[in-house]
């Protein structure tokens, strides 16, 4: 019978089926960080346990630390006590379980889903989990990755494997191509205005197409990386030459004659021609428009250029009171338009955008401009790879000149307990994935969107659709 | 983890669709090592509204959340059910739960319950009438019993109600696969990879 890509690499991983119970599934590469890693390590230590597979395992610093300019030491300052403790936390349980562990500031740290991939790590066809439901990421290079809660970090830190039902599949199709100024993000966050929030639950998403086979290896990591945000853990992509000119040469990447063995094998693992999906959605690249969010969930979306919907057109009572206390939060009134709303952040980063493609774009737009007075700007490198080559190719410049701040690399203004955060009442356009109430500093409201679209509203410093600014810049260019 | 027993307890309603981890304990609380601090940070932010539900002195003695479709959906964070337990709740009730918060909570005793539109009514309309009213939630029976006899039933798969109503620790079953886990790791010797290569 024909299988999908997922039940391909699922099938690889059961370990064993007993009857009545959820299925007992290897897991290649645990990735770990250290907020929802201390409870874990704390439940092997109450049993005696020690790390099954540490060097399947591999640890960084990312949400609790801040992001600030490193000293005359050449370190990153830590000034909130309990990250201290957090931080130091991570580096003593890793050093018990001979855990690997990148910590802050140095070479190779990063934010989790940016560094797997970097460094070669995250391969198609295996399983990936992390503490973080951003895992999804890895999906990109047909890798089943899905995120856990600390529980079930420590099972895998025990025994390198989980518990698990057998999700149901949903192809999501994208085909044709996408216009100038339109981006994987805006392709994401259409898929999941469209779906809604929770309408992925129980299912792995596997998105096929001529679109995104089009994509690059990072344009997929932002689509992968969104998928739970529509609800499902997972989200695949087939690997292809894409995937495997990204891999080549990475440090964790195979090499030699296990290269062209590990090649032959990604390549036997595309959902073969008839296998049937669970769900489909089929969405046109011909028409999408850049998107953006004007309430306090990721499904909350629509095309940069419509407006604010009508709580009093919903006929569900409950999708209504969500939509009005959304409004309320956001201060947005309905029918109104997104483009032209004031700015007071903008923020280029997380496990999303923070990739060196998406500060190249970013650059790119933001060259020979600057940042509108008032707004703040935050460059936020996923890596410390990321940053280092961004540097080399004086991007940093580039964004410094045009008065935005140039930072550390981490989770940032995502997550808003680092340091980087909103202040009530600001609105932000950010790179990032969430848009709940509160999410990027209390009383702080965001609009999730494209880099492109976040570097637009910072030049003019209102929401600004981002081929308004392409355009421009084709006319600039082109011969008088 | 100790064996979960019938109880009954009072209800909380807050019927909104979509309430996220972030919500239930914004970020700025997973600064913490341990998982017992964590009461004062559960709706910390919808807490500072006199008008709500949980500063509602009809509904102090609540153990029992009643909350909107798609609970716990967005973070991982296993610090939500931590933090709803830390505040007292036992189980919450919702037409749809989102999936790693349903995971996470079966794994702390804090029962996910799954009801269908009519009985989720049903206990707002109760939670509202009579606050002081209690329900009965007994997992062996998987039914929810209304002061008024009314019964609903709920789904749960078999592994987690054994785990549940046993008090099997899901590690240790874990731990006893471990023949299992080694033949696969032998005989599939690529599986194991090591990050020194």
């Amino acid at each position: 019978m024909p299988k999908t890509l997922f039940e391909k690499i699922w099938d690889a991983h059961v370990v064993s089926h007993p009857p009545n119970s959820p299925a007992v599934l290897y897991v290649d590469l645990h990735l770990v960080h250290e907020v929802t890693s201390p409870q874990a390590f704390t439940e092997l230590r109450q049993r005696g346990i020690k790390a099954r597979r540490p060097l399947q395992t591999i640890a960084t610093m990312d949400h609790s630390t801040p992001t600030t300019p490193r000293g005359a030491d050449g370190l990153i300052p830590v000034t909130d006590a309990m990250a201290v403790t957090q931080l130091k936390t991570l580096v003593d349980n890793c050093n018990d379980h001979g855990i690997p562990v990148f910590e802050l500031g140095t070479e190779k740290q990063g934010i989790v889903h940016v560094i797997g991939p970097e460094l070669g790590l995250t391969q198609p066809g295996m399983t990936i989990v992390c503490g973080d439901s951003h895992t999804s990421t890895h999906g990109a290079f047909g890798a089943l990755a899905f995120g856990i809660g600390t529980s079930e970090v420590a099972h895998v830190l025990a025994t390198q494997t989980l518990l698990q039902n057998k999700p149901s599949t949903y192809e999501i199709r994208v085909d044709g191509q996408l216009q100038e100024g339109v981006t994987a993000k805006d392709i994401i966050l259409a898929v999941i205005a469209n779906i809604g929030i929770g309408g992925g639950t129980g299912h792995v998403f596997e998105y096929t197409g001529s679109a995104i086979r089009s994509l690059s290896m990072e344009a997929r990591m932002t689509i992968c990386n969104m998928s739970i945000e529509g609800g499902a853990r997972a989200g695949l992509i087939a690997p292809d030459e894409t995937t495997f000119d990204y891999i080549q040469g990475r440090p964790h990447a195979p090499q030699g004659a296990d290269w062209d063995k590990a090649v032959a094998y990604w390549r036997t693992l595309p959902s073969d021609e008839g296998a049937i999906y669970d769900k489909q959605l089929i969405l046109d690249a011909n028409t999408l428009a850049p998107m953006i969010t004007y309430g306090t969930n990721p499904g909350m979306g629509m095309s940069i250029t419509e407006r604010v919907p009508d709580p009093k057109q919903i006929s569900d009572n409950s999708q209504k009171m969500a939509l009005d206390k959304a409004l309320a939060y956001m201060d947005l009134q309905p029918g109104q338009p997104l483009l032209g709303h004031k700015v007071d952040v903008v923020f280029v980063g997380s496990c999303t955008n923070s990739r060196i493609s998406d500060l190249r774009q970013a650059a790119e737009m933001i060259k020979g401009h600057r940042v509108a007075e008032g707004v703040r700007m935050l460059v936020v490198p996923g890596s410390q790879t990321v940053k280092r080559q961004a540097e080399a190719e004086g991007l940093h410049k580039v964004f410094v000149e045009a008065g935005a701040e140039w930072r550390e690399a981490g989770c940032s203004m995502c997550i808003a307990m680092n340091g980087d955060q909103l202040q009530p009442g600001q609105y932000a356009v950010s790179t990032s994935n969430r848009n709940f109430e509160g999410r990027q500093g209390r009383g702080g409201r965001t609009f999730l969107a494209s880099p492109l679209t976040a570097v637009a509203s910072a030049i003019n410093g209102v929401v600004t659709d981002p081929r308004t600014m392409v355009a421009e810049r084709a006319y600039e260019v082109s011969p008088a | 983890m100790e064996p979960l027993k019938p109880f009954s307890a009072s209800l909380v309603p807050l019927p909104i669709e979509n309430i996220d981890t972030d919500q239930i304990i914004p970020a700025r609380y997973l600064k913490v090592t341990d998982k017992n601090s964590l009461a004062e940070g559960c709706f910390t932010d919808w807490r500072q509204d006199p008008d709500f539900v949980l500063n509602n002195p009809r509904y102090q003695n609540g153990h029992i959340l009643v909350a909107g479709h798609n609970f716990g959906c967005g973070s991982s964070r296993e610090h939500a059910p931590w933090a709803l337990k830390a505040y007292g709740f036992r189980a919450v009730i919702s037409t749809y739960f989102a999936d790693i918060f349903r995971n996470n909570s079966l794994k702390n005793g804090l029962l996910p319950i799954v009801v269908d539109a009519e009985t989720h009514q049903a206990l707002l309309d109760l939670a509202e009438e009579a606050p002081e009213a209690e329900i009965h939630i007994d997992l062996a029976s998987q039914t929810v019993t209304l002061p008024n006899g009314q019964k609903a039933s709920f789904p749960i798969d078999p592994f987690s109600k054994t785990c549940l109503l046993e008090g099997i620790d899901e590690l240790g079953y874990l731990m006893k696969q471990t023949p299992e886990i080694e033949a696969f790791e032998v005989s599939h010797p690529a599986r194991v990879q090591t990050l020194q290569s």
